[in-house]
């Protein structure tokens, strides 16, 4: 296989992998998204591979199992190019139909198209279908069109141009300079500007300097980075060598979920193919830049996630988080500089190459630039992930991609950030996507998963749940964190149970601050969060609960 | 943190509770605190083991360059133009609710009790918890450091959390040594000594076999 060690090589490739193709020639993009294969996507797929066979059309068609399309809720997804016919609930029975129909009579099968439930309006391309027309699709528009497992795909839709562009058109300094004008802010749930914390790693003394690609995603709703990693690798892939060229870095590691097969398997696929394709490896396309890559997998608990913990893990040792007073940029991987970014942090630099840091930071509000991903779930119509602008209101998301409440419910809340997060209730709902302006509500953004709450929910038990997932999940070092949590659950539970207490409110409160301030990592610090945020904003509620409860008369209480 | 003697060694003046104390680069709050006979509480520390920032009843306030935090002295390390106050409404406010969160556990733990009477921490405020191990790990890092046995781990994580000997190598390693007995701020460690010898040890390495 080629291994190219210039950029003419690259793109002379490029350009046959492009003659290979036939833009006219129908292509089967099957969802093999998680969403859709729990929904017995594999089971469609194998009906295609059967379908194509027997009816000997497969010089004439294309079969793609592809990353996540997006609108989970309406899985398994079909899309049929290149008229982008977009089926949706589709069965192994549907198979022949589409073949016969579709692909080869370029009919239209009505009952399979997207139909709008208030309108009835039908939608037969996926760019017609309210759910993406309402998008910006920048970073996870290539998962619908690419094989994962196929790294010839990801170069036919322009991949590893900014990678070749940065290692022999420009310097390092060059490469962090459009980073940092581009104001990159990291996904993962801080927003802390990427640019800097490349740069103190840079500037950081020592040979050895590690780059991090952080795919833990262990926030309760949120599915969005297992979407774009596994679907689309290479394009995550590429920011970390970028970025690793940009710090001084010769070793990038991709720290993982050991629960995810699918995941690690197109991961490692991606990680050889690279390799084979001289993208990893020593002389990069003939730089004279070297960098491997290696996969580590979680032991399955949600500190794991935590920046220091998640490097400790990489060392081999228990997921513990240890004190930051000196940034992991400067002492992280057995104490060498090491620079962590979430999954979606890193595919954003290949775009800001590509594009310009001018151009890049065209969209979004003030100081959050580009575009975010976000996973709908909840009470809400249309579960699935979703990329918008920053500065998009919180109630376009809800109801011009998701789809408003369904069963004709009110909303109630809508929760950022999992057991790390907040909630912002319904009167805010007119606030826009953005780092500062959510922080500022209490409901940092988080990673980006938005869980949708009707009037039914009971903002206690919302409270009361993150805190029961994370007397799990946390790793019990601190006091202030396990016993916090140990305490403030008990009273949340009480108050559900109808035996709360005068003086619980101030006590949560007492204990919150405590917990937020003492704790010794980002998890403890922000455990209390969810509940700070149900207080601040369903106070009445939590009054009400505890007004409830029945007390004997004054006078037989001594 | 790296505890090596650092070879360059460069003076730092740092205030501590009003008084100017020299400290060295490296050094940590409560290093230079000691040196300077200023007490802070702690719980989990112990000077021959690495600082582990568990108990954070070592928490104090401190200022730098325009900025203010809380953190734990057994970690933080020292820099130019720190200030720090050992006690304050804020700190103790802390070290207040720790102490009567690990008193749910051991009410009657001297080393609590006497702190409690310090900050005014009620150790009836909580529940009473079933486990009296307050978790400094004590027992847990000093075999780990100081034996090199790995003797007594963690187990479960969270809430969960607690430590427990590993009868395979506390059956031979254990009974000679006994060392972090004494370490421990409660009774639980060698409850759990004495449940782990009796439930899981082989009779050929009990105490009593031996004797035989």
């Amino acid at each position: 296989m080629p291994r190219m060690n210039s950029a003419s090589e690259l793109e002379e490739f490029r350009k046959g992998v492009l003659a290979k193709r036939d833009p006219d020639k129908p292509c089967i993009a099957i969802c093999a998204g998680m969403g859709c294969l729990s929904l017995d996507n594999g089971r469609v797929i194998s009906a295609f591979e059967k379908e194509i066979n027997t009816k000997k059309l497969k010089t004439k068609v294309d079969i793609r199992a592809t990353g996540c399309h997006g609108y989970c809720e309406k899985g398994p997804l079909v899309v049929i190019y290149p008229e982008e016919i977009c089926y949706m609930e589709v069965t192994p029975k549907d198979v022949p139909e589409i073949v016969s129909q579709t692909v080869m009579g370029k009919k239209v099968i009505d009952r399979l198209i997207y139909t709008d439930p208030d309108t009835g309006k039908k939608a037969a391309r996926q760019s017609e279908i309210p759910f993406y027309k309402n998008q910006v699709r920048h970073i996870i528009s290539h998962n619908s069109r690419i094989d994962p497992q196929s790294i010839d795909d990801y170069l036919a839709v322009g991949g590893y141009a900014a990678l070749s562009k940065s290692l022999l058109e420009m310097s390092p300094e060059e490469v962090l300079d459009e980073i940092k004008k581009a104001s990159l802010r990291g996904r993962g749930g801080g927003g802390f500007p990427a640019g800097r914390k490349w740069e103190t790693a840079r500037n950081a003394p020592g040979k050895d300097k590690y780059v991090i690609v952080n795919a833990h995603e262990g926030e309760l709703g949120a599915f969005m980075d297992r979407a774009l990693l596994s679907g689309n690798p290479h394009s995550v892939l590429e920011g970390l060598i970028i970025g690793a060229y940009a710090v001084g870095s010769h070793q990038g590691f991709i720290y993982t979920r050991h629960d995810t097969p699918q995941l690690k398997n197109n991961i490692d696929t991606a990680l050889a193919q690279a390799a084979e394709y001289g993208f990893l490896g020593n002389n990069i396309l003939g730089s004279g830049f070297d960098f491997n890559v290696e996969v580590h997998l979680d032991i399955g608990i949600f500190v794991s996630g935590e920046s220091s913990a998640l490097m400790k893990s990489i060392e081999g040792n228990p997921p513990e988080p240890r004190p930051k007073y000196i940034h992991t940029s400067v002492k992280g991987i057995w104490e060498k500089p090491s620079v962590l970014n979430n999954v979606e942090t890193w595919a954003n630099v290949p775009l800001i190459i590509n594009k310009g840091s001018e151009c890049y930071a065209g969209i979004g509000t003030e100081r959050s630039k580009g575009t975010k991903l976000v996973s709908l779930s909840g009470n809400i119509v249309n579960t699935g992930v979703a990329e918008v602008p920053f500065g998009t209101t919180i109630r376009e998301i809800v109801y011009n991609i998701g789809g408003g409440i369904p069963n004709e419910k009110k909303l109630k809340a809508v929760h950022f950030g999992g057991p790390m997060g907040g909630s912002i209730p319904e009167s805010l709902l007119d606030t826009p996507l953005d780092f500062d302006e959510l922080s500022k509500l209490g409901a940092p953004i988080g990673a980006g998963s938005m869980l949708v709450l009707d009037e039914d929910t009971s903002m206690i038990d919302v409270a009361r749940y993150f805190l029961d997932f994370l007397s799990n999940e946390s790793c019990g070092k601190c006091v202030p964190c396990r016993e916090g949590i140990r305490q403030m659950l008990k009273i949340l539970t009480n108050i559900r149970d109808g035996k709360g207490r005068e003086g619980d409110i101030a006590l949560l409160e007492e204990i919150s601050e405590v917990t937020s301030t003492a704790s010794l990592c980002a998890l403890g610090k922000t455990a209390a969060d969810p509940l700070r945020s149900t207080l601040r904003y369903f106070r009445d509620e939590y009054e009400a609960n505890i007004a409830k409860v029945k007390r004997p008369p004054a006078e037989k209480r001594e | 943190m790296t505890m090596g003697k650092p070879k360059k060694t460069s003076e730092i003046i740092v205030q501590i509770d009003g008084k100017k104390v020299k400290a060295v680069e490296g050094m940590t709050i409560l290093e230079a605190a000691q040196k300077a006979d200023i007490f802070i509480p702690t719980l989990c520390h112990h000077e021959k083991l690495e600082p582990y920032g568990a108990c954070r009843v070592c928490t104090v306030e401190v200022e730098v360059r325009g900025w203010t935090g809380l953190v734990a002295a057994c970690l933080y390390p020292v820099e130019k133009d720190l200030v720090v106050k050992t006690r304050s409404e804020k700190v103790d406010k802390i070290r207040k609710l720790i102490l009567e969160f690990l008193l749910a556990h051991a009410p009657n733990s001297p080393q609590l009790q006497e702190l409690a009477q310090e900050y005014g921490a009620d150790r009836d405020r909580f529940e009473k918890e079933s486990s009296f191990c307050i978790l400094c790990g004590l027992c847990v890092r000093y075999c780990a450091e100081v034996k090199k046995k790995n003797a007594i781990g963690y187990v479960n994580c969270g809430a969960r959390r607690e430590i427990r000997f590993i009868p395979e190598i506390a059956a031979t390693e254990c009974v000679n040594c006994k060392e972090c007995f004494e370490l421990c701020p409660t009774s639980y460690l060698q409850a759990a000594f004495v449940l782990t010898e009796s439930l899981a040890f082989s009779k050929d390495s009990s105490p009593a076999a031996l004797k035989k």
